[in-house]
């Protein structure tokens, strides 16, 4: 990719146990993290992960609970410290920061949105927010002046002086992450959250911050375990399982080339519409006569478009140049639920 | 098979020469400390003592005045306020007021003690596993041991007064709040804590900025768990010279004085309940974050 990383993990690995960097060899040797756990009693949290993170993209690490992302993000801020493996965030080799570096690092550097909130439940909201920069010493006054721009980009003005308990969950997440935004920090680690919303005030929360993205270029560190949100928000996605990478790319690529059946089954139940571009089932050996589709947009509202025109074909343009075709079969076909045969979703390319 | 009948015991002689031993030198170590310990707890006797002075030489409309100022602010209740002002005119009136003035000091200043010390133990505590497996025993010991046995040394080694019964009071009153600064510190939530420490605090200002207000509600409780045992101490620690409510109590047993002992009693039991709701009503006022008042 052509833009800079700005968080490179490098072989990452993390054991939970009595002993740790004695139990790395064997994971190095392919000891399954099964027999790890049966024989040492150590978990294998991380197994070799390998992650470049482009900047001002978002990155969504995906898995089911258990498959070691929570674990993952806690090391970029070193919230856990990694078995063996190398970290360099922003340009800066994490590991080998002593205290007061890693402090700076985390007030300026890199701030965290949390699973569950973690507001501060004796401060007010606008105290809350400003939580960063009052650690940083800064002044209270510009503290909370600097706080109230996010408050107000958040959409919770007039909330300043309430307390986190008299707000529901989507409004105290909304502090959560005026919170993080506030110290400017260039990197955001979003740990599942927005898991703990209900679906509507998830979705709205994915455009708070989609929109805020819009606007701040931040590079995102976006943790979940719901695939429908990483294929919304994401510019890219790292599958995890187990604690091992199973699969990267963007979630075009990961919806039309699942890299195994784990991954397969994982995309069975998406919304291949809502996700799928039409570039990347339309014919480019061919142009015909019809409506124009913009080939950045997603099948569902190209669908829609054709329908409206009674054809049954498109074609496809960029920046208003027709580039190929599309037919309304072909897109009902790549929407349609797979089989759960690897083979045939292999075909759509 | 005389093992087997009888538990084996050490010789009569030998067992007589080890508590002679123990007595002995602890003797030497008082005769050698004693003086150097006394002048080391003189300024806190100072203060004591002008404390108590001070309350019985005030005039009582002033006193009952504070007092009724403090309850307000602790508990913004007219009920305990008011509760509070007839209780010590009918104290006074029964005229008990001298020892419940010698009894507001010594509780008021051991519980000082007690809270300026017991919560930096309770902090220590909190931060290390080991260190709490170390002073649990220890406060499992001053809970339980019979307050009579702990003041035979108090009293060998600093003698009959004020000082001793102050320390033998704060033996007994210490553990609950230490072990309630530890316990509210290790239940502060997890993720507030990763929180504080993602945005980069300092061990400093995560203590005071959020494990100790978070532990507030529990260490408060340890506060008043500390003046209740204070309270209860009274009586005994009056065998060993301190002055107050205890004292005619102790007469009153030795006397079969019904009346005497009832009136004093009762007097310690309305210390008690007013420092009970204010410091309650206070602890709760603390934690008046926490009700949820949603969509407001």
């Amino acid at each position: 990719m052509a833009s800079e990383t700005k968080v490179a993990i490098k072989n990452l690995y993390k054991i939970f146990g009595k002993n740790p960097t004695g139990m790395i060899n064997h994971v190095m040797n392919g000891m399954s993290k099964k027999e790890l756990l049966e024989k040492f009693n150590s978990v294998l949290a991380l197994n070799d992960v390998n992650i470049d993170i482009p900047a001002k993209g978002i990155q969504v690490i995906m898995g089911l609970s258990g498959s070691g992302k929570s674990t993952l993000i806690r090391h970029v801020n070193r919230l856990i410290e990694p078995t063996s493996g190398e970290l360099i965030v922003a340009g800066q080799n994490v590991l080998k920061m002593d205290k007061k570096e890693l402090r700076e690092f985390r007030r300026h550097t890199a701030s965290m949105v949390f699973q569950k909130f973690a507001l501060l439940p004796h401060h007010t909201i606008l105290e809350n927010v400003s939580y960063g920069l009052t650690i940083q010493n800064i002044s209270k006054d510009e503290a909370a002046e600097r706080s109230q721009q996010w408050i107000d980009k958040v959409g919770l003005k007039g909330y300043e002086k309430h307390f986190p308990s008299q707000l529901s969950g989507g409004m105290q997440q909304r502090v959560g992450l005026a919170r993080a935004l506030a110290t400017d920090a260039e990197i955001l680690l979003m740990d599942e959250a927005f898991s703990a919303l209900d679906p509507l005030i998830r979705t709205e929360m994915q455009d708070v911050l989609l929109s805020l993205q819009k606007e701040l270029h931040k590079t995102i560190l976006f943790i979940t375990h719901d695939l429908d949100e990483a294929l919304r928000i994401g510019d890219n996605i790292a599958i995890l399982r187990d604690g091992l990478v199973v699969q990267k790319g963007t979630p075009q690529e990961i919806v039309i080339n699942p890299a195994d059946k784990y991954v397969t089954d994982f995309i069975k139940d998406i919304n291949r519409g809502r996700v799928l571009l039409v570039s990347s089932i339309m014919d480019s050996s061919k142009l015909t006569k019809g409506v124009e589709i913009e080939k950045n947009m997603i099948i569902e509202d190209a669908l829609q478009i054709i329908s409206k025109s009674g054809a049954s074909k498109a074609i496809v343009t960029e920046d208003g140049k027709p580039i190929g075709s599309v037919e309304l079969g072909r897109m009902i076909e790549a929407i349609a639920r797979p089989n759960n045969n690897t083979e045939e979703t292999a075909n759509y390319h | 098979m005389s093992w087997y009948e009888n538990i084996p015991t050490m010789d009569r002689q030998e067992l007589r020469d080890f508590k002679k031993y123990v007595d002995i030198s602890f003797k030497d170590f008082s005769r050698t400390y004693g003086d150097g310990i006394e002048t080391f707890f003189d300024p806190l006797l100072y203060f004591l003592v002008w404390f108590e002075k001070l309350l019985i030489n005030a005039p009582w409309p002033l006193i009952i005045l504070v007092i009724a100022v403090l309850a307000w602010v602790g508990s913004r209740s007219i009920f305990v306020v008011s509760g509070t002002v007839c209780s010590f005119i009918v104290i006074g009136y029964f005229g008990m007021w001298e020892d419940t003035m010698s009894t507001l000091a010594i509780i008021s200043i051991s519980t000082l003690l007690c809270i300026s010390v017991g919560i930096p133990i309770g902090i220590f505590m909190s931060r290390s596993d080991r260190l709490q497996s170390m002073v649990n025993p220890v406060l499992d010991v001053m809970q339980t041991i019979p307050s009579f046995v702990y003041l035979i040394p108090v009293v060998m080694l600093l003698g009959i007064g004020k000082v001793p019964g102050l320390i033998a009071v704060c033996i007994y009153a210490l553990p609950p709040i230490v072990r309630l600064t530890n316990l509210g510190i290790r239940l502060v939530d997890n993720e507030i804590l990763e929180a504080s420490e993602s945005f980069g605090a300092s061990y400093s200002q995560k203590l005071f900025g959020v494990q100790i207000p978070l532990a507030l509600p529990n260490i408060f409780a340890g506060v008043n768990q500390t003046i209740m045992m204070a309270l209860a101490m009274v009586v005994i620690a009056s065998m060993i010279g301190v002055k107050g409510l205890g004292v005619p109590v102790l007469r009153a047993v030795s006397n079969q004085y019904l009346a005497l002992g009832m009136l004093n009693g009762l007097a310690i039991v309305a210390l008690a309940i007013i420092f009970d709701r204010i410091s309650q009503s206070f602890g709760k006022r603390l934690q008046k974050h926490l009700e949820s008042e949603h969509g407001v």
